[in-house]
């Protein structure tokens, strides 16, 4: 158990949910100068192959569909990063009629970055504190979707049509 | 006995085999000027994979495809003998069954990827199925002049009947073995033959809806794979070594294909087949002429 645990800290496989802004500092991440590998982070191409889903700023209406979707098919433990001013509290578009300002309300964070943008070394610091919550055991947000279904649902469903977009269990 | 030797068998060669793949993730990672991660690194996403909580199945054969590719791969390792070890299973004409058994692997993931019925994996599954018509029949027309000079289709006699250092078949069927290198590139599915993956292309093609457990199964399988392939070539072209010999020249067969792999674009699937019966068919064809007319 306490590998398992130990491994899912040292590798976690991302999806970077690249619409905004954020996707530009992601290469220089991934990338000779700062190499995110090292710490056993890989790119991967699937949401079902992954288990950190990045979200880098500000989400319209429209792909928040996609990630939610995206969320829900990844494998269970799962763990989110908000990236940027536009998921806390969204950020420059906090007048925007088809962003969302809170990505909190529909999927659950594990971690913030602020900033905007925030530069790879806040990335990478991110990842490092996201491994020690993993190894502490502290990363739980995935068991807040769960528990509190209904809740998510319903804060999903003031801004689109939830039976259309969920994955059926 | 021999069951408890063969699971013993199955497990050091998954768990080199994973090392392998370690090796060349930090290998590619010095290339490109980074320092990559640890060469245990797969070893810890394998255990992540098998402690994943769920993993969505599209089905029966969705979920029996990459036990199938594991379990072909694995029948493989009954034939191969790790350098002079005698192998659990061997006759004269076990070379057929291996070259059988190597298919099973793509067409157990082929079975299963199709039930997902998600575009990108039937594009990977027919990629893989036409890829085999370019290396497989340059690898059995590579390997066949070791067969025909040394009168045998058993890999573990082929293997005795080459003698040590200056006999190998490497030197004495040195167009074939160059043949077979071109083969072994293809057999690994490392670029500029990685178009069954190409993540960036198909997202991971015919990988593309396994997660979790499968996905974990499928790491192992690939695993496996590299050391039977580069295994095989090492049995056939570099005569009887002791165990430790077998993973030195294994490694070197890989370590070549990795380098290759750092540096290469992908191929698309007509001009990766076309050239396969190019250069590499004239080199098989040449090796064979060379066992014919020389003998």
């Amino acid at each position: 158990m306490k590998l398992f645990k130990f491994s899912q800290s040292r590798s976690l496989w991302m999806m970077h949910f690249c619409t905004g802004c954020g996707a530009v500092e992601l290469p220089p991440t991934m990338t000779s100068r700062f190499d995110m590998e090292r710490f056993g982070i890989m790119p991967m191409a699937t949401p079902r192959q992954s288990d950190l889903l990045l979200i880098t700023g500000y989400l319209t209406i429209k792909t928040l569909k996609r990630v939610v979707r995206a969320y829900e098919q990844m494998p269970t433990p799962r763990y989110v990063i908000g990236f940027g001013s536009c998921t806390i509290n969204g950020g420059m578009y906090w007048d925007s009629y088809n962003v969302i300002k809170k990505l909190e309300l529909y999927i659950p964070v594990d971690l913030y970055i602020n900033g905007c943008m925030p530069r790879p070394e806040a990335i990478i610091d991110a990842f490092l504190k996201l491994r020690e919550m993993i190894a502490k055991g502290e990363a739980n947000a995935w068991k807040k979707y769960i528990e509190n279904y209904e809740w998510y649902k319903k804060n999903q469903s003031e801004v689109f049509d939830v039976e259309k977009w969920s994955v059926k269990k | 006995m021999s069951i408890l030797y063969f699971f013993l068998y199955l497990l050091l060669v998954t768990i080199v085999g994973l090392l392998y793949m370690g090796v060349a993730r930090k290998v590619t990672a010095h290339v490109q000027n980074r320092y990559g991660p640890p060469i245990y690194q797969p070893i810890l996403d394998v255990l992540k994979l098998f402690g994943k909580k769920d993993a969505a199945s599209h089905g029966v054969m969705h979920t029996l495809g990459p036990v199938i590719a594991y379990t072909g791969i694995g029948a493989t390792l009954l034939f191969l003998p790790l350098g002079n070890h005698t192998p659990l299973l061997h006759f004269n004409g076990d070379l057929f069954v291996v070259l059988y058994l190597l298919v099973v692997g793509p067409l157990g993931m082929a079975l299963g990827a199709g039930e997902s019925a998600n575009s990108n994996a039937t594009i990977g599954i027919a990629r893989a199925l036409s890829m085999m018509l370019g290396y497989e029949i340059i690898f059995f027309m590579a390997t066949l002049p070791v067969f025909y000079a040394n009168h045998t289709a058993s890999i573990y006699k082929v293997i005795l009947a080459q003698g040590t250092f200056p006999k190998w078949a490497a030197i004495m069927y040195p167009i074939s073995f160059i043949a077979g290198l071109f083969a072994v590139q293809g057999l690994l599915g490392e670029k500029p033959f990685e178009l069954v993956i190409a993540p960036h292309e198909i997202a991971s093609g015919p990988m593309v809806e396994y997660g979790g457990k499968f996905l974990g199964f499928l790491q192992i399988w690939h695993a496996v794979g590299i050391i039977v392939e580069t295994g095989l070539f090492v049995d056939i072209f570099f005569g009887p070594q002791n165990i430790l010999w077998f993973f030195v020249g294994t490694f070197f067969v890989f370590l070549a294909s990795v380098l290759v792999n750092a540096v290469m674009p992908r191929f698309r699937i007509e001009q990766a087949v076309r050239f396969y019966w190019g250069i590499p068919l004239l080199f098989a064809i040449l090796g064979i002429l060379q066992v014919y007319l020389w003998r």
